[in-house]
């Protein structure tokens, strides 16, 4: 078993933070006077007991193993992980606040300890050869199941077909009066169909005809792509195994990312939330340093509560990943890791924006339902331009219109801010829209700072 | 971005323009079939077909577009960037909004925001830089808060400005902050001073005749003299408002000429900058008014039939200034009072107000404005060479001590005389120094406004540990901060004994606030006694020791969290 490895930082603790409020109650948690029974030891366990607001005291636990992912636990209610008492304890660890190797682990956080060892066993006994003989008990079935949601999918295919062949012969001048209504119906029939990448487009279409000057141009696009994407299910058979890959993905089908594990020193270069009420979906970028590949992570978190995994933006982390499959597919899962995020001066090697443009273009070849390719720019300035910014190549007289990412205006205020008129880095997603900026870096030495 | 045009084609949906699509979809294929396409059921697939195609061509084909005009660079800031654990800290402050954490109690966690000025003017000192990714975030803090302006701003530095040239929300950075002249024209820049003075907009005039005021104030006078008839008398009252800095008998011309003003508010506002001059002709006409109204009676004194002495008064003078008087006075004398029968036209042009405000007799109105501008040297001279502190003592006739009394505090206030706040404060032991008496807690934080902060200080913190701290928060908002050692241990015993006094937490919450604020973090380790929740007494409110204990802990977190602060910025 490995040991608890070197002390982190206050940077490494603070950036796993899932938002800024987390940051900064964690910060005002990470002094002595919060804590009582405070410990950690050998295994690589720290843990304590922290004042809450009411008097009441909660259990907090974190494993710092090397080669793990930092896990938590902690008996607030709170629904973020890690939640501020997790963070405040590690800032305590990291301060120095934690007598190194003392005692043994009271009971409470001994059991959860050893919980988490024998899932880490089993997840390696799992993960072996020997381990895999032991799948789905009955091939057979498995096979039929799939077919009979291959089936239903189908069906809902060509009803979807049948809608927008209906909706061109009437013209989309009436799908504004329409509404939403129609929409969330077919988006329903879809998901009954085991569609769910179909019903989330559907679902988009419904709010293009409200999104503003040129909507027919918009909702034609989307209708076509849609189209396309039907035509790509019902004729599978006839595409090459990538592309019909990368069909099944955007229908909805669920695929296990099966490619080989691929051990780098990834740069975490951007984490961001999305999503409704319903479900948040957390994209995580990460390039890595001997591959060169830039790939997502997606975590998800339902009704509200924070998504799992959490890396912070503009360090780097020993792991392996492994690829979904499909033809330009970016998206991989995290294995294992080698050890805890650490600091670096690297950063990704970036490309001007002609040359933005036309990767974006290639990557069309292999997916054309794409919306975005992760790019990172280099010697680009932001400029403004009415009322909306640009990237615009410090040595040349292009420049990539800027659209506003997840934190909204003020990350473009920050982007602009970091660079005074001065040529910067910049990662993010180029589409057909634009460059979405998510993390910056100055021209001269300094941290990444995420614009999300 | 621009997309590449179509390459023209024969007719046919799979090449029909990009253009001829959208129309033919717009309208439907049942009213309009694309070219090259037969009529019927397969049109609107073939549309779709052709659609599709065009939507990725198009997509694939896109370039950039052409860069918009660049904005100039921004400045090089020389100073030197925050060490990485301080420029976390900022993150931190900013990142905690007011409200963020809604909720009516305030818990055991500091208020983050509240420190913001504190981490500003320490950074400020120590001269840091900005980190430049922050600025947005401190400006937004700047804009919600006025308070916060100057300092956000002068950290901020020249970058912040280049930014706010690109925001309208943020246009507030650009007018300036008062004396602070970040952006007005600097010093040996005339022609800018001048066309700005004679272009630029109210505000903007404003902040520049503050800022010209503050480094030159002669010019800044003769640039307002040069436009003060032609200017609004709204205007003309916020310009010669801003004449208070660095006020000096050269002003005195102009002022003087400010009295004759068509308007009563500048009128009245040039006769109060005069009789902060004591040197000045309105001072002096002003003195020669009030030393008709006050003399001092032989008479009134300690008669032993009871002559009409203030009973109240008389034993003041026993109780407290006893060793004021001399002892070698047959019989103390008292202050006579003779109000002003009427107000002439000399008053009034000399900025006394006629017409005295609802409830007010206006004979007291008059004397409290003659007495208030007349400078306070007058009366040693008037009361037979008394100092100050023998002349407050003296017992005055027929209940005019309180009008009297407030309009000396007034005076002191402003004509900034020490020796006189110091003999209107009384000591702050004194029983009445609490209670309602002649000089209101009001006055009293103004009058300590006048000394200098140690003396301010002991006399705060002599005033709590007699009268305690519901009377407080007024003068502890006059005291220097961090507290001086005295003073808070005055307010953490003081916080002790109200919690043993069994009342909630925040009936104090106003001091406990300034307390987070203000107090010096080295005395952090004084309050480890009061952390605990203690046992429940009997006379106390239900749950008062957890809520008190929590606030301590808040208290002690907050200035951990100073102490970290300050600790980061490279001080102590």
């Amino acid at each position: 078993m490995t040991q608890q490895g070197v002390r982190w930082t206050a940077d490494q603790v603070l950036a796993l933070a899932p938002d800024a409020a987390s940051r900064a109650a964690g910060g005002r948690l990470g002094a002595v006077g919060s804590w009582s029974g405070v410990g950690s030891c050998g295994e690589g366990a720290v843990w304590g007991l922290s004042e809450g607001s009411g008097g009441e005291r909660y259990r907090t636990v974190v494993d710092v193993r090397e080669g793990a992912g930092p896990a938590y636990r902690c008996g607030c209610p709170s629904p973020k992980l890690p939640c501020k008492h997790a963070l405040g304890l590690l800032l305590l660890w990291a301060g120095g606040g934690v007598a190194e190797r003392g005692a043994a682990a009271p009971e409470w956080a001994e059991r959860w300890i050893a919980g988490l060892r024998d899932r880490d066993r089993e997840a390696r006994g799992a993960a072996s050869p020997s381990g895999r003989g032991a799948g789905p008990a009955d091939p057979e079935a498995a096979r039929l199941r799939a077919e009979r949601r291959a089936g239903r999918i189908t069906a809902g295919a060509t009803e979807l077909e049948q809608r927008l062949t209906d909706l061109l012969r009437g013209g989309l001048a009436g799908a504004e009066q329409a509404g939403y209504g129609l929409w969330e119906e077919t988006a329903a029939r879809m998901v009954d169909a085991q569609a769910p990448g179909l019903a989330a487009r559907v679902r988009e279409l419904g709010s293009i005809p409200s999104s503003g000057p040129g909507w027919p141009v918009r909702l034609l696009e989307e209708c076509a792509l849609l189209h396309l994407l039907d035509q790509g299910w019902l004729h599978r058979d006839r595409l090459p195994a990538g592309l019909a890959a990368t069909v099944r993905s955007r229908v909805g089908l669920p695929a296990s990312a099966d490619g080989p594990p691929v051990r780098d020193r990834w740069l975490i270069l951007a984490q961001y939330d999305s999503g409704d009420t319903r479900l948040t979906t957390r994209r995580i970028w990460l390039h890595g340093a001997e591959t060169g590949r830039d790939v997502l992570l997606l975590s998800y978190g339902a009704a509200g509560r924070a998504p799992e995994l959490t890396l912070p933006v503009g360090l780097t982390l020993e792991a392996e990943v492994s690829a979904h499959p499909g033809s330009g597919q970016r998206r991989v899962a995290l294995g294992r890791q080698f050890a805890p995020p650490s600091a670096t001066e690297m950063r990704p090697s970036g490309v001007s924006t002609s040359t933005a443009a036309a990767r974006f273009g290639e990557a069309l070849r292999h997916d054309p339902w794409l919306d975005a390719v992760p790019l990172t720019l280099t010697r680009v300035v932001p400029v403004p331009d009415g009322d909306s910014w640009q990237l615009a190549d410090a040595d040349d007289d292009t420049a990539l219109p800027l659209v506003p990412g997840p934190g909204d205006r003020a990350g473009v205020w920050r982007l602009a801010a970091l660079s005074g008129g001065a040529p910067v880095t910049v990662f993010g997603e180029c589409g057909h829209r634009g460059f979405t900026p998510l993390t910056a870096w100055p021209d001269g030495p300094g941290p990444a700072v995420p614009l999300g | 971005m621009t997309s590449t045009p179509t390459p023209p084609a024969a007719p046919s949906a799979a090449t029909a323009s990009w253009e001829q699509l959208v129309t033919v979809a717009l309208l439907g294929t049942d009213r309009r079939t694309p070219p090259g396409c037969e009529p019927g059921p397969g049109a609107a697939a073939a549309v779709l077909d052709a659609a599709a195609a065009e939507t990725v061509r198009r997509r694939a084909g896109l370039r950039p577009a052409r860069a918009a005009r660049r904005p100039e660079r921004a400045p090089e800031d020389p100073r030197p960037p925050l060490p990485a654990s301080a420029a976390r800290r900022l993150a931190m402050l900013l990142a905690d909004r007011p409200g963020a954490a809604a909720g009516g109690r305030r818990g055991a966690a500091p208020d983050l925001m509240e420190l913001l000025p504190q981490w500003l003017a320490t950074a400020n000192a120590r001269g840091f830089a900005a980190p430049p990714e922050a600025l947005p975030a401190l400006l937004d803090a700047a804009r919600g808060r006025t308070d916060l302006r100057p300092a956000a701003l002068r950290f901020a530095g020249s970058r912040a400005l280049w930014l706010a040239r690109l925001n309208p929300d943020w246009r507030f950075a650009l007018r300036g902050t008062p004396g602070g002249g970040t952006v007005p024209p600097g010093p040996g820049d005339g022609d800018r001073v001048r066309r700005l003075w004679d272009e630029g907009l109210f505000a903007e005039r404003v902040a520049l005749l503050a800022a010209l005021r503050a480094r030159d104030p002669a010019g800044a006078r003769e640039l307002l003299a040069s436009t003060w008839a032609t200017e609004r008398a709204e205007d003309r009252l916020m310009f010669l408002d801003s004449l208070r800095t660095r006020l000096a008998p050269a002003d005195e011309p102009f002022l003087e000429q400010a009295l004759a003003d068509r308007s009563r508010n500048v009128r009245a506002t040039a006769a109060e900058l005069l009789s902060a001059l004591p040197g000045s002709a309105l001072a002096a006409r002003m003195a020669a008014r009030a030393v008709t109204c006050v003399s001092l009676d032989r008479s009134l004194g300690h008669a032993p039939d009871g002559a009409p002495v203030d009973a109240r008064d008389a034993s003041r003078a026993h109780d407290d200034h006893a060793l004021d008087r001399s002892p070698a006075a047959p019989a103390a004398p008292a202050i006579a009072v003779e109000a002003p029968h009427e107000c002439d036209a000399g008053m009034e042009r000399d900025g006394v107000v006629a017409k005295p405000p609802g409830g007010r007799g206006e004979r007291a109105w008059w004397l409290g404005q003659l007495v208030e501008a007349a400078p306070l040297a007058t009366w040693p001279a008037r009361l037979g060479g008394r100092g100050p502190g023998e002349i407050v003592a003296l017992p005055v006739a027929d209940g005019w001590r309180s009008e009297l009394h407030a309009a000396w505090c007034r005076a002191a206030v402003r004509q900034r005389d020490g020796a006189w706040a110091r003999a209107l404060l009384g000591p702050p032991t004194a029983p009445e120094a609490g209670g309602p008496g002649a000089v209101s807690l009001a006055e009293r934080a103004k009058l300590l406004g006048t000394l200098t902060p140690g003396e301010r200080a002991d006399w705060v913190a002599g005033f709590i540990a007699t009268h305690g701290l519901s009377e407080a928060f007024q003068l502890l908002g006059m005291c220097e901060v961090p507290w001086a050692p005295p003073l808070g241990r005055a307010v953490v015993d003081a916080l002790d004994i109200a919690r043993d006094a069994g009342s909630y937490p925040w009936s104090f919450s106003g001091v406990m606030g300034l307390a987070e604020r203000c107090l010096d973090p080295a005395e952090a380790g004084r309050l480890d006694g009061l952390l605990a929740v203690p046992d429940e007494s009997e006379d106390a409110a239900p749950g008062a020791g957890g809520y008190w204990a929590e606030a301590f802990q808040r208290l002690a977190t907050t200035l951990r969290l100073r102490a970290a602060m300050t600790r980061e910025l490279g001080v102590g």
